[in-house]
């Protein structure tokens, strides 16, 4: 543990000593406060033309700001995920450092798993800072904070199941734009698998969009916890990080 | 060398380290040995001082013992001064040291360099062999080399190994008067007034007990260079010398003429074994898949 403490470490530090921390920060941030100003922007139209008209449905922070909002951001990780991984192992064997961790008197799952860490932290610094936008919401108004705490709990699951696959990818080569190239990829595949379910309601149809990793995000962003859809990313996470210690380990019997 | 490092698995048979298998006992292996691959491994984003902490603890060391290590071997390996600089800004000779100070940091019994002098200036060729020799008195140190005279200058114990296999095990000395059994000495002789008439040297000089071949080798302006062959053990150079100055001849130059290394390896690798001794080749007529690697063990 102390050993996959001090991978992530390093990580982490270098994440932060390179412009990419900052840049992925600002533009996550920047992006996310649009989302936000939107949200809140048709919350308050909606409001005004609901009470111009008479009608009186209940509005609800919750459901019309919060879920959407971080349903957006679900899609919007996709984008993310491939810049934080794609360093991640293709930068050390692009640069030889590989043989330095190889040779180490490290396992090579604390390599991986301090890794990964590090690319979760910096992910869960980027939510961090989209916080901000909704310390105005519990300041204005009284959204209820369980199902909040719950949709980041999803977001945090969801890129970590997305992480772990881009960490997989990234052992793959030694060119990092193949790596984020190709995450990018698959994670958009992972995304549009669920379009799928909307015209097709076959078996295959059912299996492809339950592999989406949007689909999973659903219940999260509705304040609730189902078994189904942890497992599904618990899983993922698991698969991406067992395929990498195959891949580190068939590096080793290829070279 | 990337087996003993436990960086690769062996295909077949089975190496140990410091007593401990490098399949089985890979994590125990890895802490008593120190690599430099043959680009240091460096993360051009740190400084150094970050970086030794990092791979210090990485190879177990904690606390105070960890500070006083990272102090140890900065001084050591002569990079001290540039302890807050960034490794990517640092000169290639300092990555080198850096990267020897890296593998030295957790003390390893053990020392494997790939080629540790490649891409360096002479200046720093010079540093990193005098760090070398000065490391040795505490770690057995494994180096590959391409560059033959690195290993007359380094090591003790030389391997050859041509295609993956190994053709020769031996010491520097050993190898040198195995390659060849019989002693060759080299003259100069000048004239003492008037001119040299090499025929007649020559005669002069077969006649000397255990002497079994003299050659003229070149004529420089006036003298003449002897090549002669004799039986290993037999003391000539006294008998030679007398000879010389009997027959009324100054003698400017009396040396053996010592095989080199790559003469050897040539020999050895079967590239060319009746090359004659002028033609030094180049260290990079070696066979690409040749690798010469040689051990010098700590002298305490």
């Amino acid at each position: 543990m102390r050993n996959t403490w001090i991978v992530c470490q390093k990580e982490l530090k270098s994440y932060f000593a390179s412009p990419v921390a900052y840049l992925l920060l600002t533009m996550f941030a920047l992006i996310f406060g649009f989302f936000f100003w939107n949200a809140l922007g048709y919350f308050v139209v909606e409001g005004a033309e609901m009470q111009m008209s008479g009608q009186n449905f209940p509005m609800d922070i919750n459901e019309q700001i919060i879920r959407p909002l971080l349903s957006n951001v679900s899609v919007l990780g996709l984008f993310f995920i491939p810049m934080i991984t794609m360093r991640l192992f293709a930068e050390e064997k692009r640069t030889g450092t590989i043989e330095l961790l190889a040779t180490s008197p490290v396992r090579d799952f604390e390599i991986i798993l301090g890794k990964w860490l590090a690319a979760v932290g910096l992910y869960a610094c980027m939510l961090l800072f989209t916080a901000i936008n909704f310390a105005f919401l519990f300041r204005y108004g009284n959204p209820d904070w369980k199902p909040l705490a719950i949709g980041y709990l999803g977001l945090l699951l969801q890129a970590g199941a997305l992480l772990a696959v881009g960490t997989f990818i990234s052992t793959l080569t030694r060119n990092q734009i193949i790596a984020g190239a190709a995450t990018f990829g698959v994670c958009l595949l992972l995304w549009v698998f669920a379009w799928v379910s909307g015209y097709d309601s076959s078996t295959w149809a059912t299996v492809l969009s339950y592999l989406s990793v949007v689909t999973h995000f659903g219940s999260f962003g509705k304040g609730v916890i189902e078994s189904k859809d942890a497992v599904y990313y618990l899983t993922l996470i698991f698969l991406g990080l067992f395929f990498t210690a195959r891949s580190l380990e068939s590096m080793r019997w290829r070279s | 060398m990337r087996m003993l490092t436990c960086f690769l698995p062996p295909s077949s048979g089975t190496a140990t380290v410091a007593g401990f298998d490098v399949l089985d006992q890979s994590l125990e292996v890895r802490k008593h040995i120190g690599y430099l691959p043959e680009s240091p491994p460096i993360y051009p984003e740190m400084e150094t001082a970050e970086y030794l902490r990092f791979v210090g603890r990485l190879k177990g060391l904690r606390g105070a013992e960890l500070e006083k290590r990272v102090e140890y071997v900065s001084g050591r390996c002569a990079v001290a001064d540039v302890k807050k600089k960034l490794l990517g800004k640092l000169s290639k000779g300092y990555r080198q040291r850096v990267g020897l100070a890296q593998a030295i940091i957790h003390n390893p019994d053990v020392l494997v360099l790939d080629e540790p002098t490649a891409g360096l200036d002479p200046k720093q060729i010079n540093e990193t062999r005098d760090l070398i020799k000065d490391l040795a008195g505490e770690h057995t140190i494994i180096l590959s080399t391409h560059i033959l005279p690195e290993v007359e200058q380094t090591c003790e114990q030389v391997i050859i190994i041509n295609k993956g296999r190994v053709v020769a095990t031996d010491s520097v000395a050993n190898l040198q008067s195995r390659a060849r059994n019989a002693e060759t000495m080299l003259l100069e002789v000048a004239p003492r007034g008037g001119t040299l008439e090499p025929a007649q040297v020559q005669q002069e000089l077969e006649r000397v007990g255990g002497v079994s071949r003299v050659l003229v080798k070149e004529q420089r302006n006036g003298s003449v260079v002897f090549e002669t062959e004799s039986r290993k053990g037999e003391l000539v150079r006294g008998d030679l010398a007398r000879a010389v100055i009997q027959g009324g001849w100054d003698l400017n130059e009396l040396r053996p003429a010592a095989m080199s290394l790559e003469e050897i390896f040539l020999q050895l690798t079967g590239s060319d074994p009746a090359a004659p001794a002028e033609t030094e080749p180049p260290a990079e007529a070696a066979p690409a898949e040749g690798e010469t690697a040689a051990a010098e063990e700590p002298q305490a």
